[in-house]
């Protein structure tokens, strides 16, 4: 398997609504950012988390986040970031990354 | 309440001791082994990473391999670090770095040991990346002008440690003096190092 995303690619976290053991926060669902870093493939955390430990892999990203993309009415300078690991299937490709 | 006085919460420690006592009683773990692991953890301070941080200083090298693949790197000193996936992410004058699991308290534990209760607090995980200036000012950390924030939410499989800048009047001191200097703190990113008083 190899990674979807390029470094560098405008992304959007997807809202599949999901819960349980994921590792996607609430607070980035829906937001839009770019390609950070690829971490590498990994289990999913929802299946270790019920002793599951020979699932598929999948890759896993880095992503940058502008704070005022995350947050409408950050405070900060629009230049703060947040990165954030986020797993392949949460992510779309997205025209733009803030 | 304050982000630095977080109180034990006495209803975990009986169910973690609960639940440590069913597992050796259903014979999953043994009670040699959990001490064992214990004293292991135990072992792991903050002396660690700090060691990490001052070969950084000093050997740019070692400084450009750290920031490519922290593990490969911190494995080069001997430090065992087992199956951590580690991202070192660099303080510049222009840029400030803080680490947070907003999920649960996910921390560089190998190379810091265990995290400051304040780590794990709902105040600390919910506000490090609402109002990181915030919280950064709160622990003392005011940032000049022009310098950007940025924050790292550690909520998968990467671990982090944040490299701070090396202050101004440390250029006689040896890497070790230097490594006394970088605190817990620092490295997680809500405390910067400073160069001891003359």
């Amino acid at each position: 398997m190899t990674a979807r995303f390029q470094l560098g690619e405008p992304v959007r976290v997807v809202d599949t609504g999901a819960s349980g053991h994921v590792r996607t926060p609430r607070y980035i669902r829906g937001k839009r950012g770019v390609v950070e870093r690829i971490c590498g493939e990994f289990r999913k955390p929802e299946e270790l988390a019920y002793g599951r430990y020979d699932g598929e892999r999948e890759s896993l990203y880095r992503v940058r986040f502008a704070q005022r993309e995350v947050w409408p009415d950050y405070s900060g300078p629009a230049d703060d970031t947040l990165d954030i690991e986020i797993y392949e299937r949460w992510l779309e490709r997205s025209e733009e990354g803030r | 309440m304050s982000l630095k006085h977080v109180h034990d919460d006495r209803s975990a420690e009986l169910l973690e001791r609960a639940f440590r006592e069913l597992l050796i009683e259903k014979g999953l773990v043994s009670d040699a082994a959990v001490d064992e692991r214990v004293e292991f953890m135990y072992a792991r301070t903050p002396a660690l990473g700090a060691r990490v941080v001052a070969r950084a200083w000093f050997d740019s090298g070692f400084k450009a391999r750290l920031l490519a693949d922290g593990s490969a790197a911190v494995r080069e000193l001997g430090i065992d670090v087992g199956a951590l996936k580690l991202v070192v992410v660099e303080n510049a004058p222009q840029l400030h770095n803080l680490i947070v699991c907003t999920l649960c308290s996910c921390y560089p534990r190998m190379l810091l040991g265990l995290p400051p209760d304040w780590y794990k607090s709902v105040e600390y995980r919910s506000r490090a990346v609402r109002e990181p200036r915030a919280v950064l000012a709160e622990f003392g950390v005011s940032l000049p002008a022009g310098v950007t924030v940025r924050v790292h939410d550690s909520t998968a499989d990467m671990r982090y440690l944040v490299l701070p800048m090396r202050p101004h009047g440390t250029a006689a001191l040896s890497e070790d003096e230097c490594a006394a200097l970088v605190t817990r703190d620092a490295m997680i990113g809500t405390a910067v190092v400073v160069a001891p008083k003359v």
